[in-house]
């Protein structure tokens, strides 16, 4: 059984600041790290593995750096992993993401089973995932909590519903989106870096793609355009209070009891 | 729809344009400038460089027609036929966005045995409403009513689609944009319409330190989706004003390859949503144990206890108890922020709050542009203080119904 983790490489922080002047984002370095909701996707997978005798590979999309997240996937127990990386898919929103996905994932053949983490803390989404489950004709189960059961034909999941909790059974194959709190992630092996080193990345580029369209990838084939981008702005009287402790606390009593909670 | 270029010979000191890049995707090698993957068509170099070393070429789209696409639609979202408030929080803005255009608000209601809700809905004013009642809708899968969407959209063709931000609006939402190859912009905190129907959506990017104006210039339908208490849902009328048009879809094509096993009932737990007093950990918290303060302080206000992201990841408070835009949007009486810096993802999930009190030790802290009451101090010193100060006063008979009794009723 083939399962395949789609994993990306997000900013290391969230602390960005615009220059207001220029407009310009200020990033501290280039800090970057694994999206921490991929290790749950990650954690589900190889949970899997102890299970099945499943083969498990990871797809990332982004600049060659993110390479650097395919090599940690290695030392978590992950088998294989691709990168797309091509100037061409640069600017893309959801849909342009989620169409190249597709066009990777049909090139390295279609797994049983793709995994991907609830949303990206970067962009925050969560619209990857059942993107990729369209362009592919597959059906798709998000926010899983719980893996109940798996077989060679398919997987028992539940799925967390506004007010219900849904228990669904989907055959191969198929998307899931994993909630945060699925599993505890493990963290990477020691030994498995030092047996990794040398295991290849395979790099796919657009000419690489049955899709060789520019126009169907990075802002060319996005249709959600970014008009301009802004620090939050704050419009309100607050009072603040400033000075030792037995005033704040005096101030914090006083308003407390004037709003009747105390 | 543009492609940046480089003029090399223009480049007077190539090596320090490098620079220019915020995401490090400028790149000098072999005396060569070079554009690499990490571009994110920002256009910054082309603004900030030197004149004529970057150039945006802008490549020839044919335009849609936008006047083939009319109304803004709303799909309603249900559990057997229990209206989810953030539908009737859609039509109210749906209403007032149509009215500037002069266009139709359309609802899609999509289920089984769902005939007797259409009346309630009828009364906030939605000029049709679509219903597809069919028994192969009764469960949510996504595929069959991703069909039904599509069914929709072609007889219909509305101009803009919006979908509340609840698990299933976020699930079925990209499936059925996805298909249409349109635009999707998640989590949208202010909508409004341009003259030429392009929708304005202003949404948190970036871990929310960022706002992002977007806009689908060029495909419709547009989708956009929305969470609760966002926005305000209109009054109820007395009488039914909406016209009622009733569809059906082949049986053959609500097959969906997903079966529904069962369903139950989430495990108690008290919805955070519902609470009158919330107090909030933030990163300020230094260690688990301090959690017990915090709940000291929640206990003698009769609060629920909530988190900011860096905790629920940390494992300290449970990940359905974090504000924010990742996490709940509340609008309780009072909220009371402990060492929560105030990132705009999470203050975007508790503006509504009717008083909101801060403790951060930082004065710079973004929390006190939001915090009606502000204390810079140490959470440590005011919060044990407070509460020795009203061991001597009798608990305050609750304004608020305690929420645990509401649960269990």
């Amino acid at each position: 059984m083939e399962i395949l983790v789609c994993i990306k490489q997000v900013p290391g922080t969230t602390e960005v600041n615009i220059d207001e002047e220029t407009g310009s984002l200020i990033r501290d370095g280039i800090d970057s790290k694994m999206n921490p909701y991929d290790l749950y996707a990650l954690e589900s997978a190889l949970r899997l593995k102890q299970k099945t005798d499943a083969r498990i590979s990871v797809l990332t999309m982004g600049p060659p750096q993110a390479k650097a997240i395919i090599a940690e996937s290695y030392m978590m127990g992950v088998d294989t992993g691709y990168i797309l990386t091509d100037r061409a898919l640069a600017g893309a929103d959801c849909l342009a993401t989620a169409y190249a996905l597709s066009q990777s994932i049909q090139k390295i053949g279609m797994p049983d089973l793709i995994i991907c983490g609830k949303q990206t803390t970067d962009g925050d989404t969560a619209q990857v995932g059942p993107k990729v489950a369209e362009l592919l004709s597959i059906p798709h189960v998000t926010n899983v909590t719980r893996i109940k059961n798996i077989d060679a034909k398919g997987i028992v999941v539940e799925a967390d519903l506004p007010g219900e909790v849904q228990v669904v059974e989907l055959p191969y194959p198929a998307l899931v989106t994993v909630e945060k709190d699925i599993f505890q992630p493990r963290l990477p092996s020691y030994r498995l870096k030092l047996q990794t080193t040398d295991r290849k990345v395979t790099t796919f580029r657009l000419k690489d793609l049955a899709d060789q369209d520019p126009a169907h990838y990075g802002l060319s084939g996005s249709p959600t355009q970014v008009v301009r981008i802004f620090p939050p702005e704050t419009e309100h009287e607050s009072e603040i209070i400033t000075g030792d402790t037995v005033v704040l606390t005096e101030k914090l009593h006083d308003m407390l009891s004037k709003w009747k909670f105390v | 729809m543009k492609e940046i270029i480089i003029h090399q010979e223009k480049a007077q000191n190539p090596a320090g344009l490098v620079e220019l890049c915020p995401f490090g995707a400028i790149e000098y090698q072999e005396q060569q400038l070079s554009i690499s993957a990490a571009c994110k068509m920002c256009g910054l170099c082309v603004k900030n460089g030197p004149p004529g070393v970057f150039e945006a070429v802008e490549e020839r789209v044919e335009k849609i027609d936008k006047d083939q696409w009319q109304g803004i639609a709303i799909y309603i979202q249900h559990s057997h036929g229990e209206i989810h408030p953030v539908s009737f929080e859609l039509i109210g803005k749906a209403r007032e966005l149509a009215a500037k255009i002069d266009h139709p608000v359309y609802a899609l209601f999509i289920g089984s045995e769902i005939r007797e809700k259409v009346n309630e809905l009828g009364c906030y004013g939605v000029d049709k409403i679509f219903v597809y009642d069919q028994p192969e809708l009764a469960q949510f899968r996504v595929e069959p009513y991703a069909a039904v969407f599509e069914d929709f959209i072609n007889a219909v063709k509305p101009s803009t689609v919006l979908v509340g931000g609840t698990t299933v609006g976020r699930s079925l939402a990209p499936r059925v944009a996805a298909r249409f190859r349109t635009g999707l912009t998640a989590d949208c905190t202010f909508l409004d319409l341009q003259p030429n129907t392009d929708l304005d959506q202003i949404r948190p990017a970036f871990g929310g330190n960022i706002m992002a104006h977007i806009r689908t210039t060029n495909s419709r339908p547009q989708f956009a989706t929305v969470r609760y208490k966002i926005f305000s849902a209109p009054q109820e009328a007395a009488e039914v004003t909406s016209e009622m048009v009733f569809r059906t879809v082949a049986p053959e094509k609500l097959v969906s390859r997903v079966k529904v096993i069962g369903t139950h009932v989430k495990e108690a737990v008290e919805h955070l949503e519902d609470a009158d007093v919330i107090i909030v950990a933030g990163r300020g918290v230094k260690k688990e144990g301090d959690m017990e303060m915090i709940q000291a302080l929640a206990d003698r206000l009769g609060a629920q206890i909530a988190g900011t992201r860096p905790l629920i990841e940390a494992g300290w408070v449970d990940p359905r108890r974090q504000i924010g835009l990742s996490g709940r949007t509340v609008s309780p009486k009072l909220i009371v922020t402990c060492g929560v810096s105030g990132a705009v993802q999470f203050t975007a999930g508790m503006g509504g709050a009717e008083h909101i009190v801060a403790i951060n030790t930082d004065p710079n802290a973004a929390i006190f542009k939001t915090a009606h009451i502000g204390l810079v101090g140490d959470m440590y010193e005011i919060i044990p203080q407070l509460l020795e100060r009203l061991e001597n006063e009798p608990a305050k008979a609750l304004i608020c119904k305690p929420v645990l009794a509401v649960e269990e009723a």
